[in-house]
């Protein structure tokens, strides 16, 4: 316990927090990786991964997809990109999009299909085309799976980011290591408090969000109705099993 | 490749000892998870809390609570026990929630017929509720061994010897076919593990395959009809 309280009154030192190595700078930088790589991951998965729900073609592939990526080590991933492309930042954004853009499309995919197929049917009854059915049922209907994809692609590109600095580049991981290398355990544990902070933080903005989102009518939240739910439940269930 | 060929005794070591670290925690975090999930569906009340906490957990980074857990537990970063504990804790973030789901699933006339039939509170439990379960439990154990053995190499930037080694090392030492054996290996680990479990399921859920069969059958009648 001892060892908490001097990580805490490290971090209430003014010094720990400015300067171009404190814990600010280094905080917005882990926030900007994780809006870099989600980015990135989102641009790539979300089309796909709602072309593969609406379309539901390639199903099987995504599956195999999302399970091999959870299998991969991103240690690994990571020093073998640092090998090759050298010290920076490109090694970990290719770590952190391959593992958080599975997680995107399975949100993504799970979304769509959870859409009561009644629903799909009916819009398409009034006249919809596949383009119309897709913007206006499919993914307001299926943006809390969605979202909750995003979700976890955001907190493991969060936790991952830590990593980053092992191979040269910056983030909360910085101070991380540093504590590591001169056996300072107080200066470690005070960073990571930081980024548990920082991940406690997203996901809860991320929650708040989805809550919100689920009282703009139009956009329901699994549950709402009792059919959805349960199959929406099934699907969700799902995504986190494959 | 002839890195990997040269040093497959140590390849192998560094396999044992990921195992010795990841299948541990997925034990704990499985046996666990069942009384944690049963009281929460118990104690309706708890349910949310007892789901929302653990999920919580599952929030928190890896490597920061690697570092973390020293300070709570008393024990030092580079002991392994440290890191079977924090993954038993990320296990059983994942597994309390599809545990207490898979036992939920059970419907209330398979209960109530159970009861009916004479089988006290444990013997139903046991003998009834659980097998019913197991298939979704299945599902949730196989999702926490894959993760926990592609989690444990993080614990090697902190010195814990494990398949990460091959990481670290090959990183410091420029040695791309140390990190490459490094990932084959898990990824191999991971599959074999996660069959094993697929066929201990077989085993044990032998009914599994014929209600499989059944639907099938079924379909194929109104096909023909």
């Amino acid at each position: 316990m001892s060892n908490i309280l001097e990580a805490l009154n490290w971090l209430l030192t003014a010094d720990a927090w400015t300067g171009p190595g404190g814990l600010w700078v280094r905080s917005l930088e882990h926030l900007a990786y994780t809006l870099i790589a989600l980015g990135i991951s989102a641009v790539i998965a979300l089309p796909l991964g709602l072309a593969i729900g609406h379309t539901r073609k390639g199903r099987g592939i995504a599956i195999v997809a999302t399970g091999a990526a959870r299998a991969l080590p991103t240690l690994g991933l990571l020093t073998l990109v640092a090998l090759v492309t050298g010290i920076g930042l490109t090694a970990p954004m290719v770590a952190l999009v391959v593992l958080a853009a599975p997680s995107v499309l399975a949100g993504a995919y799970a979304g769509v299909e959870s859409v009561n197929q009644a629903t799909v049917d009916a819009a398409r009854a009034q006249g919809m085309n596949g383009w119309q059915v897709l913007t206006r049922v499919e993914i307001p209907l299926g943006l809390p799976l969605i979202l909750s994809g995003l979700r976890l692609a955001a907190l493991q590109i969060i936790a991952t980011a830590t990593l980053a600095a092992y191979v040269g580049a910056g983030g909360l991981g910085r101070q991380l290591f540093l504590g590591l290398q001169t056996y300072d355990y107080s200066v470690m544990l005070g960073a990571s408090l930081v980024v548990i902070l920082l991940a406690i933080l997203v996901d809860t903005a991320f929650g708040l969000t989805q809550r919100l989102l689920r009282r703009v009518p139009g956009l329901a939240g699994p549950g709402k109705a009792p059919s959805t739910g349960t199959r929406s439940r099934r699907v969700r269930a799902n995504m986190t099993a494959n | 490749m002839t890195w990997i060929l040269d040093n497959l005794p140590r390849i192998g070591e560094l396999t044992l000892a990921h195992l010795a670290l990841s299948l541990p925690a997925v034990i704990i975090a499985f046996v666990l998870s069942i009384p944690l999930a049963w009281g929460a569906n118990r104690v309706r009340v708890l349910r949310e809390p007892v789901l929302t906490g653990t999920g919580l957990l599952y929030a928190v980074p890896s490597l920061p609570l690697f570092i973390l857990l020293p300070a709570l537990i008393g024990t030092s970063v580079r002991d392994p026990l440290n890191v079977v504990i924090a993954l038993s804790i990320f296990g059983l973030a994942l597994m309390v929630r599809s545990a207490a789901e898979a036992l939920d699933a059970v419907t209330d006339d398979v209960r109530t017929s159970a009861t009916a039939i004479g089988f006290s509170g444990v013997g139903r439990f046991f003998t009834v509720e659980l097998p019913l379960a197991g298939p979704a439990l299945l599902a949730g154990v196989r999702v926490v061994c894959v993760s926990s053995i592609s989690l444990v190499s993080v614990s090697a930037v902190l010195g814990v010897s494990s398949l990460g080694s091959l990481f670290t090392d090959g990183f410091a030492r420029d040695i791309i076919g140390s990190i490459v054996a490094g990932i084959l290996m898990t990824v191999v680990l991971a599959l074999i593990c996660d069959l094993l479990l697929v066929l201990a399921g077989r085993m044990l859920m032998p009914w599994q395959q014929t209600r499989r069969r059944r639907p099938l059958l079924a379909r194929s009648r109104e096909v023909a009809a």
